[in-house]
């Protein structure tokens, strides 16, 4: 067979997911370990972003006045791993509402930053957690650019790319995470994700029930094309309200077929030229 | 707080933070609990949770409306409007809480003849002295129509102040009159009593405390209002409420002028939100239900401060919220022990547990005439006696003895006002020498804060203990509208402070709770506890005149001063403790909850501790340094206010220590009908047990426990045998909480809404009497003010707090991790107004007031809606008070623009609502640079004994 044009199915397998993202049930005794984020109870106080930063020791990000409601920090990046969004809402009847979201790392089910990681720094520890290794990572940054809700960075004061460890550290001494823990109001809750979510659809229930109808769970089962969250939120608005994809892309979807385009589209190209070559021959 | 004190008793929140959760309505109003009190607003959200209705009624729609059901906008400075509406709707409607209301208020009360209300007067009660600017009561019979002579019904209701003052006045002799309760007064008049009435005359505006001391953002209320009134044999009443003097028809009268029309025009809010509001205050009111409301600085920095908190209070009483579990109102405080610094006050004339300070020439009879003058003849405050010989046994220890008067001539004697405002007033004068701050910052958090900064300028020293160099030790060099530091005279020495953690001690904090907090490590360096610096002073100063036979040095020299201990004393952790002289934390709280001298406790050969203020006794046997927080520390191991042990009930009274006597609802006999059954079993709190023939329940009962429900007092009954077994007001003389407040407080029995001192409107309600006319002001060039109605100042101002910062910023702009959060000076004003003027999103903008000027980044948002009132489009704009010169975020102080008048009762200025000018661009006088350099990292020292590799992960490089 002429190895420039190979079948399609083998071109897939010549890529096999670069392992497997969940571990085995069987293996994990440990139940795997989540955010729920009720944005209906976030009172907007930020001592999320404070606790993570005091616990974690991560610098503050500058002194810069950005006139977007109460938001000062923008996004989440490698030295703001919880962030709080605002958004103002008014309509014309004179009725206002504030949205507010406490933002974390989602810790997906299926981690596209884990997948892109190069050096394997980035693992799921035994909480289920995707967790980055800095000591390993060379800061290529394939990461930053593969996480579809913009969570990580890259830290110029070392190289290294940062997120959200959902602290590893308090886990592994049995505490809850730093920001969980000072939730004034459990906006924030952390446990195991499965109770989680039983809990989280009874809230919606709970709360269509006393007629807050665009309650809804963002993150808590898969999406069209990208697997659930292990930190998954409580939103009564679009999506893109809080700064989150509708439907977030898992890069390497599809990317099989991406490459086979692409080298068939090289190998045509090839084949092309080569014709003209040959003619001018 | 007066204006609880004067309708309940007691000057301070009736319920604790966490029954909020047991409400079916709450009304927010003068307070932003969620960003200011973050923490206690999850107790909001529980009740939410449960089907409780939330509303705000604020100027700003703010982080707490975005939680609430319904926020209502209403213009700054108008809450007496919209809840004088409220009350008005309740009573027409018939919605008020009939057998609450008949007997447990003063609503059958017949009021003497004479009285006459602002219907009569256009907005003013009868008994004004326009030359002095203040109300007599006396004249102006606001007191209860009483059984017995005239003359002891002329004296009734009028404060003792007032009392003292008027009787000394030309046509104002005392009439001897053969009542007991008037022996007080022949005496005054048989002394010398010139001295009296231009002392008193100087303590006119007594009453009287600080104001709040950071930021203004604490209040300084006491019960002393209630304290004070005179009351004799039983008031006249009319149960069937027709009497035309009786309250309920003065009230009636009174409120009929606040019609939803006139709220809406007068508060800028539509009729229908206002309607919402009064209808669910009253579905969610009486047998089944109890609806709470919480108010912080918003109500009381006005000068109607104590008549909002009033207007909240009757409008409790009449839907019988008081006293009942979900009910209340909760007075959310500025500081973590606000509330303990008026219980064991920093306050110039109060004395522990809210005795007044003697005045100069008042008690020339001494301690006795002191007693007679604050005591009462019926009600809890008879025992006046016994906690004044208490707390002079605590501080004079065996020189306080009965035949020296236990030295009551020792004590401070008060010979004019020293309360905040008119002492910097003062100071800016160049009459005061020297000033020493603990944890205070007026140079960025007093009102006009301008005027203090001149004050401090003028001194010759000034000591600041902090914990960073904030405005009020930076002032001489780093402020952008001073003088040069050449020009000023002011030697500053800073002494750097320990934080909570380095410290030990208690907090009381809103709901009246001591709780304490231990020690975890030594503050660095020369850093130092307050007590350790109090400590060490007191021990110099002792030092300094040992030996002395001046009979002026004796009160230092004979002062209880020996809380040693064995040093180095070992911190949690086990290792000594580097910090020498720090005092001894529990023997002073063991002093405050006293001790009986008569008795050794073996175990640790002292005088055995007390159990509780029913111990303390008159004859000098007992030494008590704060009787209501007597019983924290009952014995040698039982700190109460450490104890954190969690209980099935729900009121959680083994976690910390709640004054008086550990009840976390204060006047809880009123949880019970009449009869003492419990109004419903949903609300059931405490109830009469008629096999035990005692009052159980779950809170300790606010009520003698074994007084049945049918008591009746005979008319010659004194002290707490005065008070019927269905009086659950028992610090009330008449035991019933106060519609009507007769004597204090002294603005008016009756909360009236008046325009604030600065204020674009007229006040729609009375024409002819814009704002309160006992205000007291303090003019000059650096204070000078834009009358009501001002055409020069057409804008609302009122100031607020953020989450991220804390008061003027003392404590949290020094630290990059707040700082970030909310970096810079802002303003939030509405796109119609930044429209009109030319403001642009984020750039900069000059507020300008008759004080001055300041510069802020303008927020424009939807938040602030301009007010329509009756057509007249009228704007509003917010500013944060967090901002000064120093720290490392700086910005202009809002605190520049407001202004320096008091309030009659408390001298509480009226930093929430000022009128004021803006316009695009940048000020005259920009803010200056950052005093510290930004740090990333406000901490980034390597955590100990854990390797390098397992340092926190923004531990980096």
């Amino acid at each position: 067979m002429n190895p420039l044009t190979p079948p399609l199915d083998v071109l897939l397998n010549a890529f096999p997911p670069r392992y497997t993202p969940v571990p085995d049930p069987e293996d994990e005794p440990t139940a795997r370990m989540g955010f729920f984020t009720d944005t209906t109870l976030c009172i907007g106080c930020k001592a999320c972003e404070v606790a993570c930063k005091q616990w974690n020791q991560l610098p503050s990000d500058g002194l810069d006045f950005t006139g977007n409601s109460y938001d000062n920090t923008g996004h989440l990046s490698q030295s703001t791993w919880r962030h709080v969004a605002f958004k103002e809402r008014h309509s014309e009847d004179g009725t206002s509402r504030w949205l507010m979201m406490s933002d974390v790392c989602k810790h997906c089910e299926e981690a596209p930053c884990l997948q892109a990681c190069p050096t394997g720094s980035l693992i799921y520890n035994e909480f289920g957690d995707v967790y980055l290794q800095n000591d390993i990572c060379n800061g290529c940054g394939y990461c930053v650019v593969a996480c579809p809700f913009g969570v990580l960075g890259r830290s110029d004061e070392d190289g290294h790319a940062h997120k959200c460890t959902m602290c590893y550290d308090r886990q592994s001494d049995g505490m809850e995470p730093a920001c969980a823990k000072v939730c004034p109001t459990n906006s924030i809750q952390f446990g195991p994700v499965e109770e989680l979510r039983e809990q989280a659809k009874k809230r919606v229930e709970q709360l269509q029930e006393r007629g807050r109808e665009s309650a809804y769970l963002y993150g808590a089962d898969a999406f069209e094309e990208y697997s659930s969250l292990n930190a998954f939120f409580l939103l009564e608005d679009h999506p893109n309200h809080y700064n989150l994809p509708e439907q977030p892309k898992h890069p390497f979807k599809g990317q099989g077929v991406r490459y086979a385009v692409g080298i068939a589209a090289g190998v045509a190209l090839s084949a092309v030229s080569a014709l003209f070559l040959a003619r001018e021959d | 707080m007066p204006g609880l004190g004067a309708s309940f008793g007691r000057g301070a929140a009736t319920n604790y933070q966490q029954d909020l959760a047991n409400s079916d309505c709450i009304l927010i109003m003068g307070s932003n609990m969620a960003e200011a009190h973050p923490v206690g607003f999850r107790f909001p959200l529980q009740a939410k949770e449960k089907g409780a209705k939330l509303v705000h009624v604020d100027p700003r729609f703010s982080r707490t409306s975005a939680l609430c059901d319904l926020h209502v906008p209403i213009r700054a400075g108008t809450d007496i409007a919209f809840l004088g509406g409220v009350i008005n709707y309740v009573l027409t409607e018939e919605k008020w809480f009939k057998e609450y209301v008949l007997d447990y208020t003063n609503a059958a009360t017949i009021i003497e003849e004479g009285f006459l209300d602002t219907e009569d007067l256009d907005g003013l009660f009868s008994g004004f002295q326009p030359d002095r600017a203040q109300y007599s009561p006396s004249e102006g019979h606001w007191g209860y129509e009483e059984r017995g002579s005239h003359q002891q019904d002329r004296d009734q209701g009028q404060s003792r102040d007032e009392a003292r003052v008027s009787e000394q006045g030309p046509g104002q002799e005392a009439e001897p009159s053969a009542s007991p309760s008037d022996e007080s007064h022949v005496q005054a008049s048989e002394i010398d009593t010139s001295h009296v009435r231009e002392v008193s005359e100087k303590l006119d505006s007594r009453g009287v405390h600080g104001p709040g001391l950071m930021g203004g953002a604490s209040t300084h209320e006491t019960e002393r209002g209630s304290a004070v009134e005179a009351p004799a044999g039983e008031p006249l009443q009319d149960r069937t409420l027709k009497h035309p003097r009786c309250v309920m028809q003065i009230l009636r009268r009174h409120f009929s002028r606040y019609t939803p029309a006139m709220v809406s025009e007068v508060c800028g809010c539509s009729e229908a939100d206002f309607l919402r509001v009064a209808e669910w205050l009253c579905e969610n009111s009486g047998r089944e239900k109890t609806s709470a409301i919480v108010y912080a600085v918003g109500w009381t920095q006005h000068t109607t401060g104590v008549q909002n908190i009033r207007a909240a209070s009757i409008l409790q009483l009449l839907l019988g919220n008081i006293g009942r579990p979900g009910g209340g109102i909760m007075a959310m405080r500025g500081h973590t022990s606000i509330q303990g610094s008026t219980d064991i006050p920093t306050l110039y004339d109060l004395l522990p547990g809210y005795l007044p300070q003697p005045i100069v020439g008042e008690d020339r009879g001494g301690l006795d005439d002191y007693v007679r003058f604050e005591g009462l003849p019926t009600g809890y405050w008879t025992h006046t006696k016994k906690f004044m010989v208490s707390l002079l046994k605590a501080y004079y220890g065996d020189a306080a003895q009965p035949e020296n008067d236990f030295h009551y001539d020792w004590l401070p004697h008060l010979d004019g006002d020293y309360s905040q405002l008119p002492f910097f007033d003062r100071m800016a004068r160049g009459e005061v020498d020297g000033y020493i701050l603990f944890g205070q910052n007026p140079a960025g958090g007093g009102p006009n804060a301008g005027l203090h900064r001149a004050g401090l300028r003028n001194l010759d020293w000034l000591v600041v203990h902090d914990w960073f160099e904030i405005e009020s030790a930076v002032f001489w060099k780093d402020d952008p509208t001073g003088p040069p530091p050449s020009e000023i005279k002011t030697e500053v020495f800073f002494m750097p402070a320990a934080s909570i953690p380095e410290k030990e001690g208690t907090f009381t904090n809103t709901q009246r709770l001591l709780q304490w907090h231990d020690k975890s490590v030594d503050p660095p360096g020369d850093c130092r506890s307050d007590a350790w610096y109090v400590y060490q002073l007191g021990k110099r100063l002792k030092k300094l005149y040992e030996g002395s036979a001046d009979p002026k040095d004796q009160p230092l020299l004979n002062l209880t001063w020996d809380y040693d201990q064995e040093w180095p004393h070992p911190l949690p952790d086990g290792q000594p403790s580097r910090i020498e002289g720090e005092p001894d934390i529990a023997r002073i709280l063991q002093e405050i909850n006293g001790r009986n001298l008569a008795e050794v406790d073996p175990a640790t050969g002292q005088p055995k501790l007390v159990g509780g203020f029913e111990e303390l006794r008159e004859d000098g046997s007992t030494a008590c340094g704060c009787w209501i927080y007597s019983g924290c520390y009952p014995e040698p191991n039982l700190n109460r206010p450490r104890q954190r042990v969690r209980t099935a009930n729900p009121l959680q009274p083994e976690w910390g220590f709640a004054w008086p006597n550990n009840r976390r609802v204060m006047y809880n006999r009123a949880s019970a009908d009449p009869a003492g059954r419990p109004w419903s079993e949903r609300k059931k709190l405490i109830s009469w047990d008629e096999d035990q023939q005692r009052w159980v329940g779950l809170d300790v009962p606010d009520f003698e426990p074994d007084k049945p429900p049918e008591y009746r007092p005979s008319l010659d009954c004194t002290g707490m045998d005065a008070i019927a077994g269905n009086q659950p007001f028992i610090m009330k003389p008449d035991g019933r909480g106060w519609l009507y407040a007769p004597g204090k407080p002294k603005d008016g029995p009756l909360p009236v809404h008046y325009e604030p001192v600065e204020s674009p409107v007229e006040n729609a309600l009375y024409p002819h009497q814009t704002i309160d006319p006992t205000t007291r002001f303090f003019e000059g060039p650096l204070n000078s003010l834009a009358h009501t109605p001002t055409r020069e100042f057409p804008i609302v101002a009122c100031t607020f707090r953020v989450t991220e910062h804390y008061l003027s910023g003392p404590m949290s702009r020094f630290n990059s991790w707040l700082n970030e959060l909310m970096p810079a000076m802002f303003v939030e004003l509405s796109p119609e107004l930044a429209g009109e003027k030319g403001i642009v999103h984020g750039e900069w903008a000059t507020i300008i007031s008759a004080r001055g000027e300041i510069e802020a980044r303008a927020l424009v948002t939807r938040r602030i809606r301009p007010l329509n009132l009756k057509g007249r489009i009228l704007h509003q704009i917010g500013l944060p008070f967090h901002w000064g010169f120093a720290g490392e975020s700086v910005g202009g102080i809002a605190n520049d623009l407001t202004s320096l008048v008091a309030d009659p009762n408390v001298s509480m200025h009226e930093a929430k609502v000022f009128a004021c000018q803006i316009r695009s661009g940048r000020s005259r006088y920009p803010a200056g640079q950052p005093t510290k350099n930004y740090t990333p990292w406000p901490q980034r020292n390597p955590t100990p004994d854990t390797p390098p590799a397992s340092q926190p992960e923004g531990h980096l490089r």
